[in-house]
């Protein structure tokens, strides 16, 4: 984590760093994410993952939904800089492991193979929602939803069963029950 | 069927709806059907300067002297990478601007065309917000929305960025709608129970402080009267940053003088002993606080901002009152009267041992120097300037560098908007085009820029604008053929080692000034002094000053980088114990 003052505040104290998910809605306009994105590495913050679509057509809203890691005083900061930019409407920011929130990514594997093997590696995929998008005698490409941790150790565990490609999305968030974020 | 307008008419209909009466600019292929509607409308004036980064400057000398929001006129291409430093200058220091460019017709844009470059991606860190109008119906809504967001909330630039096809275009005009919401975004947050808890925090505290900035300034000249009224009624010592002077009087009892890494010793102690600092429109700058740890450790802190995001941002704060500085000063007096709370008299006792010790840093005397009959030092300049002209409403601008230090502790400033100079982003060269800026928003007023030599070669070419226009601009150059400061931080860090800082080849500004069309005079000898500074204020037209001055003169006091407030050094002599080690040489 870089820091993302000047010079004069590099501090003895270490704050902890959290991951935090910062969910973001702005004008569906040329150049918002680069503004965004833009922000994020002006000021030395990072970015773990990034998901973005238009979520509102009639209104021309995106969502934009972040992962990013830092101290309070840090999130603290992205989300009043965030909030600074004129086409962002709201700022919503959870922490990782928050049970009130729902985070789901999702990853594509194409597993190239035996049928033994490609059976196997669909078995493991079993308990994350697999989808098999694609089927042939050599080949298999799985789809699944899961955690971000899950999706790394499955791309991790799916090599023996030949692994040759991953394409994975960043997270998306949304809370649990009737709450809506306001 | 209404008549329809051209973009270019529309950006003039626009700007007239603004009450924009200058525009400082440079014209270029990009803009010139803009540059063609000109001679149409009367009520704006057309400022032409001699490079796009002095008509940025020039825009902000006039707005930060005007409050009014200044406007800049540039082409695509080089027209708007010039002014990019203006745009960043403007950035830092919350002066609202409003950049008009040119840029490539549509159907180029993306091609390499000739004089294209990407300027909102260019200058998108450096504004608050900037548009490309790729489409003539949303010209004037997004035109009047820059000028709304330049000077809503924190001040600030913005770019927009026209191509020369929609320049052309044909549409009706529709005045602007008033009052929308931008996106919801209020800027008073502050409740009564924070007012509450602030006026507590006063009555309890025994050591209070304030420090202001330029918040102050930036919220009108109605926040420095307020808050001087504040600061008579609580008999707090106040001190201010570079930004913030002239909102509170320079010579009053009360001002401790500039705080921070030139500021006076008792400013700086006060910082670092109080049990309760109240900052009023500043953000915590690393000028200011010196090492973070250990930045006034025993105080409660308060801060009044009107941006969000500049609360906690370095300094963490135990109360916050996010809003505009008069709203929020005004509240604390209200309810401070309505409480009937005599603070004055009340605190007299509370806080008279305070006021003991501020007098006892005060004998120090660290603006102190020792002066010369031989050299003119250049702290003396500045003080027979200021006396010579502290009874004229004189407008200062500076350059950057040990001249703008020295300006910023021997010139005392009693009104607000009548000081400017680049702080936050430290851009030399800023000062002599502001004053082309100051003097067109005042063109009655006396101007004087307090100049370095290095720094005022960077945008020399401007006296041609003051020229053409008969602006009546003091350049006053504290000439020590040195980049002094640079030259300072070399003695103090890198063993004298005294890299690529002096001038080996400087004009001679007298003949300068004369090419020019304006009047050189120089000043070798202090005896001097007084008399060529009042022939420079006697003549009636833009003056260069080359004021000799020693050239080994030393900025001080200081605090060195990586030290906190109460470790300054106060003169040469006392540089050797307090040298710079360890983690402070890589500070900047």
């Amino acid at each position: 984590m870089k820091s993302p003052k000047s010079a004069y505040s590099v501090s003895l104290k270490k704050e902890k760093s959290d991951t935090h998910i910062i969910v973001v809605w702005v004008d569906n306009e040329s150049g918002v994410l680069a503004r965004v994105v833009g922000l994020f590495s002006g000021r030395g913050y990072n970015i773990e993952s990034l998901a973005v679509a238009e979520v509102d057509a009639k209104r021309n809203i995106s969502r934009i939904t972040i992962v990013t890691t830092g101290t309070p005083q840090v999130i603290d900061q992205i989300k009043l800089q965030l909030k600074k930019l004129v086409p962002i409407h709201k700022v919503a920011d959870f922490k990782r492991n928050d049970k009130g929130v729902i985070f789901k990514e999702m990853a594509l594997f194409k597993i190239v193979g035996n049928t033994n093997k490609i059976k196997k590696a669909i078995n493991a995929c079993k308990k994350y929602n697999a989808v098999i998008l694609d089927k042939t005698k050599k080949s298999n490409v799985i789809q699944i939803t899961a955690l971000r941790r899950e999706i790394d150790k499955m791309a991790k565990n799916l090599k023996k069963f030949g692994l040759v490609s991953v394409s994975r999305t960043g997270a998306v968030a949304m809370t649990r029950g009737d709450k809506v974020f306001n | 069927m209404p008549k329809l307008f051209t973009g270019a008419e529309i950006v003039f209909k626009c700007l007239e709806d603004q009450d924009v009466e200058f525009i400082f600019g440079y014209p270029g292929g990009a803009v010139l059907p803009i540059y063609d509607e000109l001679k149409n409308h009367n009520s704006i004036k057309h400022i032409l300067v001699r490079h796009e980064q002095g008509a940025g400057h020039a825009a902000e000398g006039y707005a930060r002297s005007s409050g009014k929001p200044g406007v800049v006129l540039v082409t695509s291409g080089p027209g708007a990478t010039n002014v990019v430093t203006a745009l960043t200058d403007a950035y830092m220091d919350s002066v609202p601007l409003v950049c008009i460019s040119g840029q490539v017709p549509t159907h180029l844009i993306g091609t390499d065309a000739f004089q294209e470059c990407d300027t909102t991606g260019i200058t998108r860190p450096c504004t608050k917000h900037n548009w490309l109008v790729k489409d003539i119906r949303d010209l004037s809504k997004t035109l009047h929305e820059a000028f709304r967001v330049a000077t809503t909330g924190r001040p600030g630039p913005v770019l927009v960025d026209i191509p020369k096809d929609i320049q052309f275009a044909k549409i009706k005009y529709s005045k602007p709608k008033t009052k929308k919401k931008l996106n919801g975004k209020s800027i008073n947050y502050f409740s009564q129970k924070d007012i509450e808890s602030l006026i507590n925090l006063m009555n309890k505290s025994k050591k209070p402080v304030i420090y202001s900035g330029g918040g102050v300034i930036n919220s009108g000249p109605e926040a420095s009267n307020v808050l001087r009224e504040l600061v008579q009624l609580t008999g707090f010592p106040i001190t201010s940053t570079l930004q913030g002077l002239g909102a509170y009087p320079g010579d009053d009892n009360q001002f401790l003088g500039m705080l921070g890494m030139h500021g006076t010793y008792e400013a700086n102690n006060a910082m670092h002993d109080c049990d309760l600092l109240i900052n009023i429109g500043a953000r915590f700058d690393d000028r200011i606080t010196g090492k973070i740890d250990e930045f006034s450790p025993k105080s409660k802190k308060v801060h009044i901002d009107i941006d969000p995001s500049s609360i906690n941002k370095i300094i963490k704060v135990d109360l916050s009152l996010v809003g505009d500085v008069k709203n929020v000063l005004r509240g604390v007096i209200k309810t401070l009267k309505k409480k009937n709370l005599d603070l004055k008299k009340s605190n007299k006792q509370q806080i008279s041992k305070w006021w003991e010790q501020i007098q006892k840093w005060r004998t120090k005397n660290s603006l102190h120097f020792n002066n010369s009959d031989e050299t003119i030092k250049p702290q003396h300049a500045v003080q027979r300037l200021y006396e010579i002209t502290k009874h004229k409403d004189t407008f200062i601008t500076t350059e950057v560098g040990q001249h703008q230090m020295w300006a910023a502790q021997h010139y005392k400033f009693n009104k607000p908007n009548r000081w400017m100079t680049s702080g936050g982003l430290g851009t030399m060269g800023y000062g002599l085009p502001a004053a082309v800026g100051v003097q067109i928003a005042h063109p009655k007023k006396l101007v004087i820029d307090i100049a370095g030599e290095a720094s005022v070669l960077m945008t020399m070419q401007e006296m041609s604008t003051a020229v053409q226009y008969n602006l009546p601009i003091k350049i006053f150059i504290l000439n020590n053929q040195y980049m002094g400061m640079v030259r300072q931080w070399q003695e103090l860090l890198h063993e004298k080692n005294y890299s690529e800082s002096y001038s080996e080849a400087l004009p001679d500004f007298i003949k300068m000034a004369e090419a020019y069309g304006c009047k050189g005079i120089k000043a070798e000898k202090p005896n001097e002094l007084d008399e060529k500074i009042k022939e420079m204020i006697e003549f009636d037209g833009p003056v260069i000053f080359d004021c000799r001055v020693d050239p080994n003169e030393n900025c001080f006091p200081m605090i060195p980088s990586g030290k906190p407030h109460n470790q300054m050094i106060l003169g040469p002599s006392e540089k050797e114990e307090n040298k710079i080690t360890g983690k402070g040489k890589a500070l900047v």
